[in-house]
């Protein structure tokens, strides 16, 4: 679905993300943790094409997708639901889903979209409700559900999620992860960005560790949320007391 | 003063300030796709008047109105294609000296043209002295024309932005442009149909104004000024603030003859535009919030 191999890019002169090399197969979860800084956002905005692949090629469907523009590698089915939302703040939101169904449009697909925006309701019942309301009226964890069924309506073959967990109260924080392993049970192919480590291993096949713009490990999830380096750096305190709680009672 | 007079300086106000604000529309739809001021607005007024009255020799006058119409959108999409879209992330600072040279340019052209001479469409009904009366009010049928194409342009804008989907994706691009590629949507495209829009707009009210203002290679200028006025007055990018805003000034200057001689009528517009420039930058209508929150 997408590889990548020595995927170099950044900011003007800055460099960020230093020979990155990963891959994520049909049907997978594949999350990528890293502290603050790590450049997984630079890594999301290069494969989305916001950014310039300056050196390295991304496969996407066996296509190289490094030079094309943003609205072009959306049409071939790679779509992202962006740090921070960015959500079309003033208009409603039935309308920042039509927009978001516009490359179904183009495919010529435009009978399916009213049947999308059905499955997309069901899948988030408080958008259904609110289906006239200005997007940037919504709570944070309304505005982060539009935002991933914003993504949905265009029908992607690949979604990247890039910290939808953030700023969210932990209640939030869970059903946002209920709907992502939803989503991997369903069929779909995810690559996670998260903050919140653990959980986003607990729900993935797979994980990469980025920091300071390499990959530093890739491992199974499980593999990963058992590693002591991966614990102690990503993890938090919490889970190393579970772990020994676990350990004891085994 | 009689009450007739009163009201007859009141629909001149009104006349002219219907102009003002679709002028400034055109700045609007051009700052919300761009984030840049087209100091050459003006000149699309001015194209579609020059235009227009060059077609009239030949054709019909509504063929003649379309054509000029189309001819000028075709250089506002030239202007863009070619000045603007190959600009890698321009400041702007730089766009706004691209659009200040192309409204010189523009100007030149036509001068080279048209020479300096004064045209006009003639009347649209009737000649420049039917006048439809009201009591002791007299009214030229082309204020009629005037008000009522400019009201339809704006209902008609508004179903654009609001009902269709390229309205749609124009408002997208205008509020977070990122979010609008990754949907999928051509931010440079939208950039180019801004430009058209607007001089089709601007053009089409040339049209309809030449009779009573006369058009010159050089009358896009003082548009600009007023309706630049006006899009500041009602915050940039709010075009219904803007017809309010139109008429408001409009009527302002239209008044302004008692107070002082016509010669003076410009200082009123520069006044208010550097009045409310220091005083409330947002607008009459906007608080900096809504300016954030760009839409049409
Ligand atoms: N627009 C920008 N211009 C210049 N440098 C930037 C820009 N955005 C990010 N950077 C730099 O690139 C590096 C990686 O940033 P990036 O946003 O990819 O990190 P991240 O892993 O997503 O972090 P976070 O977890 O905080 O979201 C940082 O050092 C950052 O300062
Ligand atoms: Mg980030």
């Amino acid at each position: 679905m997408l590889r990548i191999r020595s995927l170099e890019a950044g900011y003007g002169n800055l460099k960020v993300l230093r020979r990155v090399s990963i891959h994520v197969s049909p049907g997978e979860i594949v999350t990528i943790i890293g502290a603050n800084g790590a450049g997984k956002t630079t890594l999301l905005l290069t494969i989305a094409g916001l950014l310039r692949a300056q050196v390295g090629e991304i496969l996407f469907d066996k296509q190289d997708i490094g030079r094309h523009a943003p609205e072009t590698i959306a049409l071939l089915g790679c779509a992202l639901v962006p740090e921070g939302r960015q959500l079309f703040a003033p208009m409603t939101v039935r309308e920042n889903l039509q927009l978001g169904a516009y490359v179904q449009i183009r495919r010529g697909r435009a009978h399916e979209v009213e049947s999308d925006l059905g499955r997309v309701f069901d899948l988030f019942p408080r958008l259904r409700e609110r289906a006239s309301q200005l997007a940037g009226t919504l709570s944070g964890g309304e505005q982060q559900m539009l935002a991933i069924a914003r993504a949905l309506m265009a029908r992607p073959k690949l979604i990247m999620m890039d910290e939808p967990s953030m700023g969210l109260a932990p209640l939030v924080v869970k059903d946002i992860f209920g709907i992502i392993r939803r989503l991997g049970s369903e069929g779909h192919t995810v690559l996670l960005v998260e903050q919140n480590a653990k959980a986003a291993l607990r729900i993935a096949n797979r994980g990469y560790v980025l920091e300071n713009g390499r990959i530093l490990l890739e491992e199974n999830a499980e593999d990963l949320l058992a590693n002591r380096d991966v614990q102690r750096a990503y993890l938090g305190r919490d889970l190393d007391s579970e772990t020994e709680l676990d350990g004891k009672r085994r | 003063m009689s009450l007739a007079l009163l009201f007859q300086y009141l629909v001149a106000g009104i006349t002219y300030g219907t102009i003002y604000a679709i002028v400034a529309i055109g700045f609007n739809i051009i700052y919300n796709a761009t984030g840049i001021i087209n100091f050459a607005q003006g000149e699309f007024v001015m194209l579609g008047g020059m235009i227009g009255v060059t077609l009239r020799a030949l054709l019909p006058m509504p063929v003649a109105i379309a054509g000029a119409v189309i001819a000028t959108m075709l250089v506002g999409a030239l202007i863009e294609m070619l000045f603007i879209r190959w600009l890698r992330r321009p400041s702007v600072l730089r766009l706004i000296i691209i659009t200040i040279g192309l409204s010189i340019a523009i100007r030149e052209l036509a001068l080279l043209l048209w020479g300096e001479g004064v045209r006009a469409l003639p009347y649209f009904t009737g000649t420049a002295v039917t006048s439809l009366s009201v009591g002791d009010v007299h009214i030229s049928p082309q204020v009629l024309w005037v008000l009522g194409i400019s009201a339809v342009m704006v209902a008609a804008l508004n179903f654009f932005f609001a009902r269709t989907l390229l309205g749609r994706q124009m408002r997208a691009c205008a509020c977070n442009r990122e979010a609008a590629q990754l949907c999928g949507i051509s931010a440079k495209n939208m950039v180019t149909l801004s430009f058209v829009l607007s001089a089709g707009i601007g053009a089409l009210a040339g049209c309809v104004i030449s009779p009573i203002t006369y058009v010159q290679y050089d009358s896009g200028s003082s548009l600009a000024l007023k309706g630049f006025t006006v899009a500041i007055l009602g915050g940039l990018g709010n075009s219904m603030a803007a017809v309010a805003a139109g008429l408001l000034l409009g009527t302002l200057e239209s008044f302004s003859i008692w107070v002082m001689p016509a010669a003076y009528k410009d200082v009123i517009a520069i006044s208010i535009l550097l009045l409310i420039l220091f005083v409330r930058p947002s607008g009459l209508f906007g608080n900096a919030e809504a300016a954030r929150l760009k839409d049409y």
